[in-house]
C-alpha cells in the first residue's frame, strides 16, 4: 500500500537523481503536454527514445517501469479499445452495429497505448529518482506565484510534507490494529461487499482515533518548537538548479521543436 | 535567582468543572533538576504546558527566565525553554533527523549557514549526526527521543522540561536520554524539569515536587521522598528497587542503613557486607 501512494524512490546517483526536483517536475509536465502534440509514428519513435534516453540517464532497473504500468493495464487496455471500435476511417475490416474495426481505429489504438506507457513511464522516472519530499520542495517552490492571490503556500507544502512523513507511521499502525482485530475475530478481505466493508469499520475507527490524538500532539510539539506559521521561516533544504538542469531543459525543448517538425512530415 | 516561579496560578480546562490548579505557587533555581512526581491526572503536564504558554491561566503569574508570560512575551519565553514530549512519534515533524532538528530553527529564522553548523552540533552532541539522513521509521524509540533532545539543544535554551520523555523507552534508550540530560545540566547548567514515574530517573535530580490534585504535597530531596514507602504508595508510585530490597533484608534480620541508597549505593552497600563476612 506504502509502495502505491509513495511512488516507488529508489536511492542512487545519476543525473538524474541529482538534478534539481523543480527541473524534473517541470519537465514530467512538459512531456506530458508536448506528446499531445505527436501525431505520427515518427513523432512517437522520437518521443519514445527521449523516454529511453531518460531512464538510461537514470540508471534504473527497466522493471520498476514495467510494475509502473501493471497497475493502469485494464484502464489502457479499455481506453485502447474503445479507441479501435469507435474510430472509423480508411479501410473497413469489420462492422457489427456501432462497434467497427477499421484501419484508422487500429491505428489511433496503438498511439493511445503509446502515448499511455511514455506518460507512466515518464511519471514513473520521476518518482523513482525523486524522494517525495523533495517533490513536495519542488512543488512548493513551483507554487510560490499562487502567494499572490493568497494561496497559503507554506502551509500546503508543510502539510503535504507532515503527511509524507507520518504515512509509513500509519501503516505500521494499521497493521497492529488488524492483528489485533483479527485476534479478535473479524475478517479482513472475506465474505461479500457489505461483510467487508463491515470489518472496514473497527479498523478505521481506532485508526481515526489515535491520527487525531497524534495530531494533537504534534500541535502541541509544534508550538512548542515556535511554529507560528510559515512566514518568516527560514530554509534548511535548499535545491541548486545546475548546469545539468538547464541542459535538461534545453533537450526537452529542442525534441520539441523537432516534433513540431516530424508532425508534418 | 529563580529561573521559573509561578505565584497563585488558578487555571481550568474550558468546558470543565474542576480546577486543576487553586492558587499555586512553585519557584525553580536556576540550574536546579527539579523532577515532577505524581499520579496520572494530577496535573504535571497541565502545569509545564503553563510555564510554556501553550495554555493560558485565568488568573496568576508565570515568569520565566525573568520575563513575565503574556500573550506578548508567550514566543520570547518559549524560546527559553525546550520542551520533550512522551511520545517519539508524534513530536517528530521533520521527514529526516537533520530535517526534524533543524524545525525549530527554521521558526526562529535562523540564517541558513548557521543552521547548518547547529544541527551538525546538535546531532554530534546526542550521537545521531551518522543517522542525519534516516527517515524516523528506520529509528528507534530512544534514537527518536534523542533527535528531539538534538532539537532542543540546537535552540540553546535555558530550560529543558521532560514530559515523561523516557517512558516510552527501553531502558538502554532512557539511559541515553538521561546521560544527556545530565550532561546539560551539570556540565552547561541548563535548568532542567523532568516529569517522570521512573524513580531511578527522578532520584537523579537535586529535588523531587510531588504533586496530587494540582497540589504540591511534598517538595525535598529525593534521599528524603523516596525512604518513605508509604508515601510512595500512596501518591502512585512503585518504591524504587533498593528500598524494596532494604525491606526484604530487614526481614531477612540483615540490619541496613536508614538513608535512602540508589541502585549504586545499593549495590557498594552490599559488596562491603559481602566482603566482612
Ligand atoms: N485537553 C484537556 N481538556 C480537558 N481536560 C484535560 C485536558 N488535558 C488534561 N485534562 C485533565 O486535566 C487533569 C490533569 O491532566 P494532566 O496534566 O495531563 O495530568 P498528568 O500529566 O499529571 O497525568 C486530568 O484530570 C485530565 O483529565
Ligand atoms: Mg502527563
Amino acid at each position: 500500500m506504502g509502495k502505491v501512494l509513495l511512488g516507488r524512490y529508489v536511492p542512487g546517483d545519476s543525473i538524474v537523481h541529482q538534478m534539481d526536483p523543480r527541473a524534473k517536475l517541470i519537465l514530467s509536465f512538459f512531456f506530458i503536454i508536448i506528446i499531445f502534440l505527436a501525431n505520427n509514428w515518427q513523432s512517437y519513435v522520437l518521443l519514445l527514445t527521449l523516454t529511453i534516453g531518460s531512464i538510461m540517464a537514470a540508471k534504473v532497473n527497466f522493471a520498476f517501469f514495467i510494475k509502473g504500468v501493471r497497475p493502469l493495464i485494464w484502464l489502457i487496455l479499455f481506453t485502447v479499445l474503445l479507441q479501435i471500435f469507435f474510430s472509423s476511417g480508411g479501410t473497413i475490416f469489420w462492422r457489427w452495429g456501432p462497434f467497427n474495426l477499421s484501419y484508422f481505429g487500429l491505428i489511433n489504438g496503438a498511439y493511445v497505448f503509446c502515448r499511455f506507457v511514455l506518460i507512466i513511464f515518464m511519471s514513473t522516472l520521476l518518482t523513482l529518482t525523486t524522494a517525495p519530499l523533495e517533490i513536495a520542495d519542488a512543488l512548493e517552490k513551483l507554487m510560490m506565484p499562487l502567494k499572490k492571490i493568497k494561496v497559503p503556500v507554506y502551509e500546503i507544502s508543510l502539510m503535504l510534507s507532515i503527511a509524507l512523513r507520518f504515512v509509513p507511521t500509519l501503516m505500521d499502525e494499521t497493521a497492529k490494529i488488524m492483528n489485533a482485530q483479527r485476534s479478535r475475530g473479524v475478517n479482513f478481505g472475506e465474505g461479500n461487499i457489505m461483510q467487508q466493508i463491515k470489518s472496514v469499520v473497527p479498523l478505521l475507527v481506532p485508526l481515526f482515533v489515535s491520527s487525531f490524538n497524534r495530531a494533537e500532539d504534534l500541535a502541541t510539539a509544534m508550538e512548542a518548537r515556535g511554529y507560528r506559521g510559515g512566514e518568516g521561516r527560514t530554509k534548511y533544504r535548499v535545491h541548486y538548479w545546475h548546469t545539468s538542469d538547464t541542459t535538461g531543459c534545453a533537450v526537452f525543448v529542442i525534441v520539441m521543436l523537432i516534433l513540431l517538425f516530424v508532425r508534418h512530415w | 535567582m529563580d529561573m521559573i516561579e509561578v505565584k497563585n496560578l488558578i487555571f481550568k480546562y474550558p468546558q470543565q468543572e474542576v480546577y486543576n490548579f487553586n492558587n499555586f505557587n512553585l519557584k525553580v533555581k536556576k540550574g536546579e533538576w527539579l523532577a515532577i512526581i505524581g499520579h496520572n491526572g494530577s496535573g504535571k503536564s497541565t502545569l509545564v504546558r503553563l510555564i510554556d504558554g501553550l495554555l493560558a491561566p485565568e488568573s496568576g503569574e508565570i515568569t520565566v527566565s525573568g520575563i513575565k508570560l503574556t500573550p506578548e512575551t508567550v514566543w520570547d519565553v518559549r524560546s527559553k525553554i525546550g520542551m520533550v514530549f512522551q511520545n517519539p512519534d508524534n513530536q517528530f515533524v521533520g521527514a529526516n533527523v537533520e530535517d526534524d532538528v533543524a524545525f525549530g530553527l527554521e521558526n526562529a529564522a535562523i540564517p541558513r549557514e548557521e543552521m547548518l553548523i547547529r544541527v551538525k552540533q546538535a546531532l554530534e552532541r546526542v550521537g545521531m549526526w551518522k543517522f542525519a539522513d534516516h527517515e524516523p521509521v528506520r529509528l528507534s524509540g530512544g534514537q527518536k527521543q534523542r533527535v528531539a533532545l538534538a532539537g532542543v539543544i540546537a535552540l540553546k535554551p535555558e530550560i529543558v522540561i521532560l514530559d515523561e520523555a523516557t517512558s516510552m523507552l527501553d531502558p538502554e534508550g532512557r539511559l541515553a536520554v538521561l546521560e544527556i540530560i545530565h550532561e546539560l545540566n551539570r556540565v552547561e547548567h541548563l535548568t532542567v524539569i523532568s516529569i517522570t514515574h521512573d524513580i531511578d530517573e527522578a532520584s537523579k535530580a537535586q529535588r523531587v515536587v510531588v504533586l496530587d490534585d494540582g497540589k504540591v504535597v511534598q517538595d525535598d530531596i529525593p534521599a528524603e521522598i523516596f525512604s518513605h514507602r508509604a508515601g510512595l504508595i500512596k501518591i502512585g508510585l512503585e518504591p524504587p528497587f533498593s528500598e524494596k530490597l532494604k525491606e526484604e533484608l530487614i526481614k531477612q534480620g540483615i540490619k541496613v542503613p536508614d538513608e535512602y541508597l540508589t541502585k549504586e549505593g545499593m549495590v557498594d552497600w552490599l559488596w562491603q557486607l559481602f566482603s566482612k563476612q
